[in-house]
């Protein structure tokens, strides 16, 4: 085992988890601020995916899809605040639940009436191959790529969370929304463009892992549970505590995967190891979230004192 | 305790009594993956399914065919209860369809149980080959393993010194390394199981990159061997490394999505678009006028299944409510298959020939398999001596 491979995992990890952020950063302001259950978060990160491959396919440029994709389903998203979750802030979450289940499977239904259970969406070819990192060690350009606009979207978000009027608002209804609200923050126009950015960010990793992955219709509804499980970690309502949590899960995912199996090799006979290794390295993120929920109750960084 | 017995014997002479007559129509349960990353299998099954019941003027074995479609949609439960309703409440006289293996071994016994007979036009696990084969259980497609055994002896044959190899993990997928194994002499340098679906195969490149063997061996159906192999391409391990595949992992579909990138994947298949034969020119001649692609390893079964059920039909005159018949009829396999020779061994597992193939270019430029020799001639498989069935 070379450092070289070490390194390569590595990458792979955080490639992983940057991207499970994107997605988590979205789920944990609306749990932490709004107190609100959305499962349906999901289902933005597919129509962020369905949107890029139709515009990709539409401009004939990859960049201009995906930039036009973010606000498009951005807007998509805040339209969906409006109209439906609004009125579920003030239920108890079994009704979120429930009814945001329901916009799963109506957001299923829609993307297969208005184009199909799948699209294409090609990888850029200049972005195709390989590219020489170090010497001796030659990574995906695409996954670069993903890599570099995966911190740079965190990084951004950052900034607008610690450095803004917007993130400030943001940061005090995620402390303590009651103390908020009576000091007079338009709550209702907060929580529609804070769920705007969430659905914004879903689009930039549904359109970036699209040519990854697949664009299908459901590809939301597995990711979606390892970015509860991002947020369970990271604690409720706290975007550091989602970066730190998401890039924990990729790499701790990623590296089960690779070195588990070896790993279990040497203990094991070898029909042992090779079922046994795949079997617990899909489980071990969940095995973390238990680890940390056992020692911080409230996950990594929690929002509120 | 004598009144149940001549109730009994009264149902039994009243059985026997009835003279079957013909039945007017025959209805097919055809449960398959017609959704998600891997519903271009299930598609190309039913499209050369009806297709083989349209040339057929909408019949099979002279009786008008009801084929009832559903969509497993990739769940075991769902497969299962699709096999319940088309059993227990449809009443069919067949059921066909199955793409994967675990979802046809949750959802077959409902059929077994019933005695309705399942012809599969895929899966073909290794435990229904061997002690617990079936009667009601017929193969028109080929064992899990076999294109993994003529894999592994291609291998072999070219001598590559070191393989490393990837399935997903579960049944099919450890059959299929198995088969690679029981042929192959030269060293496996890593075997790796993957989750069942998995898209990303990050984590497990960058192991194969730094084991460096000379070949690779993946089985990895639909969406997942797509994503293998343009993954596999962008990482850049297609220039050291050759790639070899089971027949259905380079064809007509991963073909398209992947494009040039196949260009000379070796790959073992029992049937081919070139394989010289009336019914086989017949079928890839109407299948590509019909949907307007060319077809694959799973549509050539999907057809062979309607052909064969056809032929069975046939034999028994239309009197599909004779079971045993039936199962005489499908027996004997007396149509025109389009890989060219096909019969039953005797735990109704397929015995035929296997070829190697290539990935090139047709005289149009289109990437197609093209079949460059025989691996096998009329094997069967390496379990049918467990089967207790005569």
């Amino acid at each position: 085992m070379s450092w070289v491979l070490i390194l390569e995992q590595l990458l792979n990890g955080l490639q992983f988890g940057l991207m499970l952020f994107l997605l988590a950063a979205g789920l944990t302001l609306v749990f932490g601020i709004m107190d609100m259950i959305n499962l349906a978060h999901g289902s933005l990160y597919m129509l962020g995916a369905f949107l890029a491959a139709a515009l990709v396919q539409a401009t004939g440029s990859f960049a201009l899809g995906v930039l036009l994709a973010v606000p498009a389903t951005a807007l998509a998203g805040m339209l969906i605040e409006v109209s439906v979750l609004r009125t579920l802030y003030a239920r108890d979450h079994l009704s979120q639940v429930l009814a945001t289940f329901a916009l799963i499977l109506i957001l299923n239904e829609a993307v297969r009436i208005v184009w199909g259970t799948d699209l294409p969406l090609p990888m850029p070819a200049a972005l195709s191959g390989p590219v020489q990192l170090l010497p001796g060690m030659v990574y995906p350009a695409y996954r670069l790529l993903i890599i570099g606009v995966g911190a740079a979207v965190a990084g951004l978000l950052y900034l607008l969370v610690a450095r803004t009027r917007i993130g400030m608002l943001v940061r005090a209804g995620a402390s303590n929304r009651e103390m908020a609200l009576a000091m007079g923050v338009d709550i209702r126009l907060l929580f529609t463009l804070l769920f705007g950015v969430g659905a914004g960010l879903c689009a930039v990793a549904g359109a970036l892992l699209g040519p990854l992955l697949a664009v299908q219709v459901g590809m939301g509804e597995n990711i979606l549970i390892l970015a509860f499980v991002v947020v369970v970690i990271g604690g409720i309502g706290s975007i550091r505590g989602a970066l730190a949590g998401a890039v924990l899960v990729g790499l701790v995912d990623t590296i089960g995967r690779a070195f588990l199996p070896l790993l279990f090799g040497l203990f094991f006979q070898p029909r042992v190891a090779s079922a046994a290794g795949p079997a617990i390295a899909s489980v071990l993120a969940y095995l973390l979230m238990v680890a940390v929920l056992y020692f911080r109750p409230r996950g990594l960084f929690p929002a509120r004192g | 305790m004598k009144k149940p017995l001549l109730a009994l014997a009264l149902v039994v002479i009243s059985a026997v009594a009835i003279p079957s007559l013909a039945a007017d129509k025959v209805k097919i349960g055809f449960i398959s993956t017609l959704s998600g990353p891997s519903a271009a299998l299930g598609v190309d099954i039913r499209d050369a399914f009806m297709l083989a019941v349209k040339l057929n003027g909408g019949k099979l074995g002279g009786l008008p065919a009801e084929v009832l479609i559903g969509d497993d949609q990739f769940k075991p439960d769902v497969g299962r209860q699709l096999a319940e309703k088309d059993v227990k409440l449809d009443k069919v006289n067949f059921l066909t369809g199955f793409v994967f293996s675990n979802i046809m071994l949750a959802s077959v016994p409902v059929a077994f149980e019933n005695k309705v007979i399942y012809v599969s036009p895929n899966a073909a696990p290794s435990p229904l080959a061997g002690k617990q084969c079936n009667p009601y259980f017929f193969v028109a497609s080929w064992p899990n393993d076999a294109y993994h055994e003529a894999a592994g002896q291609h291998a072999t044959d070219k001598g590559y010194k070191s393989v490393y190899m990837i399935a997903p993990n579960y049944q099919a997928g450890k059959d299929s390394l198995e088969g690679f194994k029981r042929f192959y002499k030269g060293r496996v340098v890593g075997e790796v199981y993957t989750q069942l679906g998995q898209l990303d195969y990050s984590a497990e490149l960058a192991q194969v990159r730094a084991a460096g063997p000379e070949a690779m061996y993946i089985f990895l159906p639909g969406g997942m061997g797509i994503n293998f192999i343009k993954q596999f391409v962008a990482a850049g391990l297609s220039k050291d490394i050759q790639l070899i595949t089971p027949g259905f992992s380079s064809d007509q579909d991963i073909i398209r999505a992947v494009g040039d990138p196949m260009l000379g994947t070796f790959d073992a298949a029992h049937w081919a678009l070139d394989l010289d034969n009336a019914a086989n020119r017949k079928f890839v001649a109407a299948f590509e006028q019909e949907y307007r692609r060319l077809p694959t390893v799973y549509a050539s079964q999907g057809y062979d299944t309607a052909l064969l059920i056809d032929s069975a039909v046939r034999g028994v005159k239309g009197r599909i409510e004779d079971t045993e018949g039936v199962r005489k009829a499908l027996k004997a396999a007396k149509f025109q298959s389009v890989r060219g020779s096909f019969k039953f061994n005797r735990n109704q597992y397929p015995i035929q020939n296997y070829y190697l193939r290539v990935v090139g270019k047709d005289a149009q430029g289109r990437l197609v398999n093209k079949t460059i020799g025989t691996i096998f001639k009329d094997r069967g498989d390496a379990y049918v001596q467990d089967c207790p069935m005569r």
